[in-house]
């Protein structure tokens, strides 16, 4: 059920400023990608044209290819919110709806996309955070409101959320910086397992995290202030660690910059 | 379990069917037409309900179409929309006449001699006469409340902010609020059992005092808001200098948020030049010029309009005086308001 | 060391630099050695005086709020004592002769019914706009419309009350006949042909007054929504009115329900509003349409002018009962925010 993203050409606006230039890509099937760049390059913008949020922030705007698995996400008469129904998105900071409990939370996005009998949401609010492992920690209070959880927790019922409504694509969008290092862990760990199901991007400021969780690796750069940013290069996470063709990729890696 | 159910239940594409971006447009015209239709053979004479039956046709309208063709959702969403757009252009309506109409019947009369001369021996069915006593009397009232409420409203809000622990605090904030709450006329009753037990005859500071009552909540806590924007490290600059607290007040935390404070001061200012209950009960109204808030009966705008329109037993001249009166007092509100945007642009800091 | 001597001695210049986590701790020495110091007479004169003055100002704030509850209450109780009806359920209000009846029934009843119809109204449609300015309108149209607005909000009752009179209620004909057709067989919307100076009307017009309040209010809330929690419903692929329902609504609420007890109060006090619309008389109709009714606000407005002074202490005493309502009226608002606060986790 996992998909396959073709990026082609891909420009993105923010009104008049070009964010990134010229992107083209393809993203593996049942992998983890990783994004990594200096800030400001354009990765999380980038990430947020995959699942049409970028045309949300005011003035945004984007030009180019998106195919999933040969169907373009910007073709005409593409609904947008089909899309993010097929592409789900975990953000920054956790944003559970802070009036809704744990369960609603999770059947959130279910409730929304049709009528399920009581018994069969319970099933699938149950089976998705246990794919979140998330099950065991809060099943004595499902009825609690979401916000009541620590920072990782609520992160991880985010993810819930998202994989709740079994979207082909997982957007991560920096999803351990606001998280302590265990807490971060658990995500990691959780990323490992939920690539069996889904096409996984993640972008991440955390090289380290890169290296460890990501099949693949993308190296975004800009030429300078108000510059657009640009892919560099994408390859194996093991050879962009070890052995980047680009000079520029290697300085990023090796600290010398960003 | 159930992947292939829930697959089942969604659609597999991306490519929803959707209605073309002219349809709203379409649905509205459809309703429009048909609305007329129904209007002229039905023979109903009022606009506003061809109006009403346009709006209710185009939102079942809109919900049924896109039902059938996107789904119930998208319809949802469509009904949604179309309903806040119908909300608002139906409260644009009135408000609109209410604008349009006053300054449109209001020019009718609107002169320099409608302005510069009382109502005098003019009886008020008759044409003729002007609006300066009234003016005066609105002047020198809301004067007097500015001189006796702003003040008051200004110390509290330094009590308030500056020096104010424990429960004499509390007790002020909560009855802040709480007088925030009263209804013009009850300040105005409050004043009459006043000047019923000293056996007082109405006068324009009598109003005044109503109106201070009045004002004195709303200055307090646009003060204090002000106040909480002065950033402490202003204030211990100062004291570290061993400026003493009560100069650190007046010489620091006040100039910083003289801005914001004036701004509050006169919105307030507009509000209560507007008010007609107390101002009935204790001024009383008067048609002649009376300089002298502290004895007789004064006139005052707000007043004015409601006893022309009260007294004129229906008479077309004075129906134009409230008119013109009310598009008089609108003009000076207005003034206030946009003079008060323009102290908190121009003192805004940068 | 003790802080609050080098705030109060003047001229003790502070030598060390003081800690940010402090500060409030410091202001509160401050003020009360200032308290203090003012007691012994160790203080500047101009610390005292300043003090004395605001806080001056804040008693004496509450000294009138205290004498306007002692006086109503006083004069309203020699009107009472010398009621020959029962205050509270006479349908009646003859002050002015020998054996003076009066009662505030048919009042009270107006005052909840046309402030209910205005809420019933305004509310739904403020909120409408309110969503409107924030989340539909184009903003090139939305920044203009919301100044407007605002401006709106503070044209004079009085004007309101005017433009009522002379241009809505023969607007009304259409609408009460209609209403009569279809749904006069209820009893609350039948019409006996007479002028529409009736409840009906004047709830419409206090919503139309109330509608500039509550819209600039609830805009300001919606518009203060964190933009986390609407991306959160985007990216489950909602709607928009989704998103509105799942993240602006619920975040929004305590602000949109306190914004409606800004206007309720507005709408329960209003005098000249209602005193120009409505042709009174003490009776309470089933029909919102037919003349008659009365408001507390209303109702001192009229009878004020041939009052004799009983007649005005018995007004005062009307006055009071809505003083009274307006206050719990005021009191359930804050209950209610303060309790949806706990709730809401808006803060988390």
């Amino acid at each position: 059920m996992a998909k396959r993203i073709d990026v082609s050409g891909l420009t993105a606006y923010y009104g008049a400023h070009k964010a990134i230039e010229d992107i083209s890509m393809t993203v593996e099937p049942r992998s983890v990608t990783a994004f990594i760049g200096p800030s400001g390059c354009g990765k999380s913008t980038f990430l947020r044209t995959l699942n049409r949020m970028h045309e949300v922030t005011p003035g945004g705007r984007v030009e180019g290819k998106v195919l999933l698995d040969s169907e373009d996400l910007y073709g005409a008469g593409v609904d947008p919110v089909a899309v993010r129904r097929e592409v789900g998105m975990v953000f920054q900071r956790p944003n559970p709806f802070p009036t809704m409990s744990i369960f609603d939370n999770v059947a959130a996005g279910l409730r929304l996309n049709g009528n399920y009998k009581k018994s069969e949401l319970a099933d699938i609010v149950e089976k998705s955070l246990r794919g979140a492992n998330l099950w065991n920690e809060v099943k004595d209070r499902l009825n609690k409101p979401g916000a009541g959880l620590s920072g990782g927790q609520q992160q991880r019922l985010c993810i819930a959320r998202a994989i709740a409504v079994e979207p082909k694509v997982l957007l991560m969008d920096e999803p351990c910086s606001a998280l302590d290092p265990i807490s971060t862990l658990a995500i990691e760990d959780l990323m490992g397992k939920l690539k069996e199901q889904f096409t996984i991007v993640i972008v991440t400021h955390n090289m380290q995290q890169a290296a460890r969780v990501s099949d693949r690796t993308a190296f975004f750069n800009l030429a300078g202030m108000g510059q657009p940013g640009r892919l560099v290069e994408l390859d194996d996470t093991e050879r962009i660690f070890s052995n980047p063709s680009v000079q520029a990729t290697e300085d990023y890696i090796s600290g010398r910059f960003g | 379990m159930s992947t292939a159910a829930i697959a089942d239940k969604r659609s597999s594409s991306l490519r929803g069917a959707s209605l073309p971006k002219w349809s709203p447009y379409a649905i509205a015209l459809g309703s429009l037409a048909l609305a007329i239709l129904i209007g002229t053979l039905g023979g109903l004479h009022s606009r506003i309900q061809w109006g009403l039956i346009a709006g209710i046709l185009f939102i079942l309208g809109t919900y049924g179409i896109s039902a059938r063709v996107e789904g119930r959702r998208q319809a949802k969403d469509r009904v949604a929309t179309s309903l806040v757009w119908v909300a608002f252009l139906l409260a644009v309506v009135p408000l609109v006449s209410l604008v349009w109409t006053t300054a449109q019947r209001g020019v009718k009369v609107l002169d320099v001699y409608f302005l510069t001369h009382s109502m005098g021996v003019v009886a008020d069915t008759e044409p003729g006469g002007g609006i300066y006593h009234a003016i005066i009397g609105t002047l020198q009232q809301v004067g007097l409340a500015t001189l006796i409420g702003a003040p008051i409203g200004v110390l509290t809000a330094i009590y308030l902010v500056e020096y104010g622990r424990g429960r004499l605090a509390q007790a002020i904030t909560f009855f802040v609020d709480v007088m925030t709450g009263i209804p013009s006329i009850v300040a105005g009753l409050f004043i009459l059992s006043l000047m019923l037990i000293f056996k007082l005859q109405p006068f324009g500071f009598a109003g005044s005092l109503a109106l201070a009552i009045l004002m004195m909540p709303v200055v307090v806590r646009s003060t204090e808001e002000m106040l909480k924007l002065v950033p402490n490290e202003l204030r211990e600059a100062s004291l570290a200098l061993g400026v003493p607290k009560w100069r650190t007040i007046l010489k620091v935390v006040l100039p910083t948020s003289i801005g914001g404070i004036t701004t509050g001061i006169v919105l307030s200012v507009a509000r209560i030049a507007g008010e007609t209950a107390p101002v009935l009960l204790l001024v009383f109204g008067n048609p002649f010029i009376n300089n002298n808030p502290f004895e007789g009966a004064q006139a005052s705008l707000p007043l004015y309009i409601y006893q022309q329109y009260a007294n004129s037993a229906g008479s077309g001249a004075a129906y134009d005086r409230a008119w013109a009166a009310s598009l008089t007092l609108i003009a000076f509100v207005m003034i206030l308001n946009l003079g008060a945007r323009g102290i908190a642009r121009w003192k805004a800091p940068r | 060391m003790d802080i609050s001597t080098h705030k109060t001695h003047a001229g003790a210049p502070a030598p060390t630099p003081q800690p940010a986590a402090t500060r409030t701790t410091q202001r509160k020495h401050a003020a009360r050695g200032a308290a203090r110091g003012a007691a012994r007479g160790t203080t500047r004169p101009g610390d005292r005086i300043f003090l004395g003055l605001s806080r001056g100002a804040g008693i004496l704030l509450l000294l009138t709020m205290a004498a306007i509850a002692v006086f109503l209450t006083y004069r309203a109780s020699l009107a009472i004592s010398q009621d020959h009806g029962n205050f509270l359920t006479t349908f009646e209000w003859n002050t002015n002769q020998q054996q003076p009846v009066f009662g505030i029934a048919v009042l009270a009843f107006g005052t909840v019914v046309s402030s209910i119809i205005a809420m019933v109204v305004a509310v739904p449609v403020a909120v409408a706009i309110a969503l409107f300015l924030t989340h539909y309108a184009p903003r090139r149209l939305s920044g203009p419309i919301s100044y407007v607005i605002d401006l709106l909000a503070a044209v004079p009752s009085i004007v309101y009350g005017l433009w009522g009179a002379l241009i809505l209620v023969p607007h009304m004909n259409g609408l009460f006949g209609w209403l009569n057709d279809y749904l006069g067989w209820t009893g609350v919307f039948s019409w006996e042909g007479g002028a529409p100076r009736s409840m009906l009307t004047v709830g419409i017009l206090l919503a139309i007054m109330i509608l500039p309040i509550i819209t600039n209010v609830s805009r300001e809330v919606f518009r203060q929504v964190p933009r986390m929690h609407e991306e959160a419903a985007l990216a489950l692929g909602a709607t928009r009115w989704e998103v509105i329902r799942m993240s602006v609504l619920p975040f929004g609420r305590s602000g949109v329900i306190s914004a409606s007890m800004l206007g309720l109060g507005r709408a329960l006090g209003e005098t000249m509003a209602v005193a120009t619309v409505l042709s009174p008389s003490f009776l309470i109709k089933a029909s919102l349409l037919d003349p008659g009714g009365g408001t507390f606000a209303q109702n001192i407005a009229s009878k004020f002018s041939e009052a004799t002074e009983f007649g005005r202490d018995a007004l005062i005493a009307s006055g009071l009962v809505l003083f009274v309502i307006t206050l719990l009226v005021n009191g359930a608002a804050r209950l209610i925010i303060a309790r949806r606060k706990e709730y809401s986790g808006a803060n988390a």
